[in-house]
């Protein structure tokens, strides 16, 4: 039975107080916390197994290395990967898209060629495309933002055309909480036999995920965000097109014999894994993920519709003063509410809220030519997770009305 | 709660200023000029003035968007550097960090400081001294840039 009461009692950082009061964390879409059993899964690979992976013969490498493939294969699993050769671990969303934009991408784009991504998309699955269309020659595009916060799609049949190489898109975007139509855009990349990337890193962690039914090609989440630490993060890849990728980085681990002149690679995926790889917070995202799956991914986003649902209702009786960004519907909506007050500046929120213990986030959420698009420079957004309560929710509420009486007033 | 400290940081004059800036428009043909963006709030401003035959800021405007630490601080700072030589300004603009990076001030310095010493209660909120310094630190490339021409 899913108990977000029950839940924070495994999160020890959640029993804390900030400024004197209780900590209310509503920042989850910028990291989550961790439970009491992912940071022991992390305290155990330093006191009971750590050792180089994929080297030693001796035991404790033997037993870190089936930890750390273990985790791949918890993840392949995780995501209904194919194989778990598509599991490439890397340090977070970024570096994922990324090591697609530095191998897949400068390989098969050339002049002329069309990237598509979308109006809404956070800097990490933007800047690298400008790159790429500046080194290829290729024309970079985007999918409009409809006035309510959702794809518009009416012009689809223009910007994915025979020309596109690659559609890159976000899942759930991390501003306006929109939820987009990953399969059906995959469905039309492949049609004009383009390639498709999905950044997944506010969808992974909140909702069940199915790389197979989605049928992308690149898929990338953080660990972070999905309780596991900070610096292990996932590429997905499809693996007939896995083959066909050069190696990102290169060195040790990543090869199978090296001359002085020349080497060979090894294996997938390990082939883009050079170096020591971050196997302790594999292993914590391995955790992670047991957790995530113990609750059921399924309860996980009903609970987070639910609260978004409520804050959602809630925010209503602040309209006159606070502007709701993004999808109305919280089916189409990820765990999180995007505001903003024309008179007062986020970030005079965040530091009336932070004296009342409540952790939101404020700025531009790595997602600047949309905040210019709608004329902000900055909002305010509260995310939420699996133990964030309708309580909360009404903290939440109470401390913006306050705020807003707070500066108005004054 | 700590209303307190809020309230040293979101004092009444401090909202006056935000609420209605001072010299809140550009010039036109200035003889300083320097924008300041902060990239982790957005906060913007854009500073100009204009230098009499004596070497007086005889005139100042700015335009911003932004916190209300932050355009409160750059509507004081035109009012203070008002009237005086841009040494003066350079001299206030050393201050002014002084103060907001807790340096012990002379009597005479807090004295020149004027209204902008309500602007202390920032150093209570150490990531808003950023906020507060952001025109401040545009002022001084002006001057130096101004120097260098």
């Amino acid at each position: 039975m899913f108990n977000a009461r029950d839940i924070r009692k495994d999160f020890p950082i959640l029993s804390r107080s900030v400024n004197g009061v209780p900590l209310v964390y509503l920042d989850n879409a910028a990291t989550s916390q961790k439970p009491r059993q992912v940071i022991d899964a992390l305290v155990e690979v330093y006191q009971s197994f750590n050792s180089n992976v994929h080297r030693g013969v001796h035991t404790l490498s033997m037993e870190a290395t089936d930890h750390y493939e273990g985790a791949r294969q918890k993840v392949a699993d995780f995501i209904s990967a194919p194989a778990v050769e598509s599991i490439i671990f890397v340090r977070n969303t970024t570096e994922a898209i990324n090591l697609v934009a530095n191998t897949w991408a400068v390989q098969n784009i050339g002049p002329g060629d069309e990237i598509v991504t979308t109006e809404m998309e956070h800097h990490s699955n933007l800047v690298p495309w400008q790159k790429v269309a500046a080194m290829t020659g290729a024309t970079l595009r985007h999918i409009p933002v409809a006035e309510d916060g959702t794809l518009d799609t009416t012009s689809l049949d223009d910007l994915i055309n025979p020309r596109t190489k690659l559609v890159a898109a976000v899942h759930v975007s991390n501003f306006l909480g929109a939820t987009n139509p990953v399969a059906d855009l995959a469905r039309r990349a492949h049609a004009v036999g383009a390639a498709i990337l999905i950044d997944a890193a506010q969808s992974v962690p909140h909702m069940p995920v199915d790389v197979t039914s989605i049928d992308c090609d690149f898929l990338a989440f953080s660990g972070h965000k999905m309780m596991a630490p900070p610096g292990i993060g996932v590429l997905y890849v499809k693996p007939s097109v896995l083959e066909s990728m050069d190696p990102f980085l290169r060195g040790g681990e990543m090869v199978r014999e090296v001359w002085y002149d020349h080497a060979t690679w090894n294996d997938l995926p390990n082939r883009f894994e050079a170096g020591t790889p971050n196997f302790a917070d594999a292993v914590a995202l391995g955790a992670a993920i047991d957790y995530l799956q113990g609750l059921g991914m399924e309860n996980v986003r009903r609970h987070e519709m639910e609260i978004t649902s409520y804050a959602l209702s809630e925010f209503k009786a602040l309209e006159e003063d606070l502007d709701i960004l993004g999808p109305r519907d919280p089916a189409i909506r990820g765990g999180l509410v995007t505001f903003n007050n024309p008179h007062i500046h986020p970030h005079d929120l965040g530091t009336f809220l932070d004296q009342r213990g409540i952790a939101i986030r404020t700025g531009h959420h790595c997602v600047m030519p949309m905040h210019r698009k709608l004329g902000l420079a900055a909002s305010g957004r509260a995310s939420f997770y699996v133990y964030n309560t309708n309580e909360e929710v009404d903290f939440l509420i109470q401390a913006l009305r306050d705020a807003i009486r707070y500066f108005s007033s004054r | 709660m700590q209303m307190e400290g809020l309230d040293s940081l979101y004092q009444e004059i401090v909202l006056d200023h935000y609420k209605n800036p001072r010299n809140h428009s550009l010039l036109e043909e200035p003889d300083l000029k320097a924008e300041g963006f902060n990239p982790f709030c957005g906060d913007r401003v854009v500073l100009t003035a204009k230098l009499d035959g004596d070497g007086l800021v005889s005139e100042v405007g700015f335009y911003g968007e932004g916190c209300a630490i932050s355009q409160s601080s750059a509507s004081m700072m035109t009012e203070a550097i008002k009237g005086g030589t841009v040494a003066n300004a350079s001299e206030m603009v050393a201050v002014f960090k002084g103060m907001m990076q807790g340096k012990e001030l002379s009597p005479e310095q807090e004295d020149s400081l004027g209204e902008l010493a309500v602007l202390r209660g920032v150093r209570e909120f150490p990531i808003r001294i950023k906020c507060a310094l952001l025109t401040w630190s545009a002022l001084q490339d002006a001057i130096a840039e101004s120097a260098a021409r």
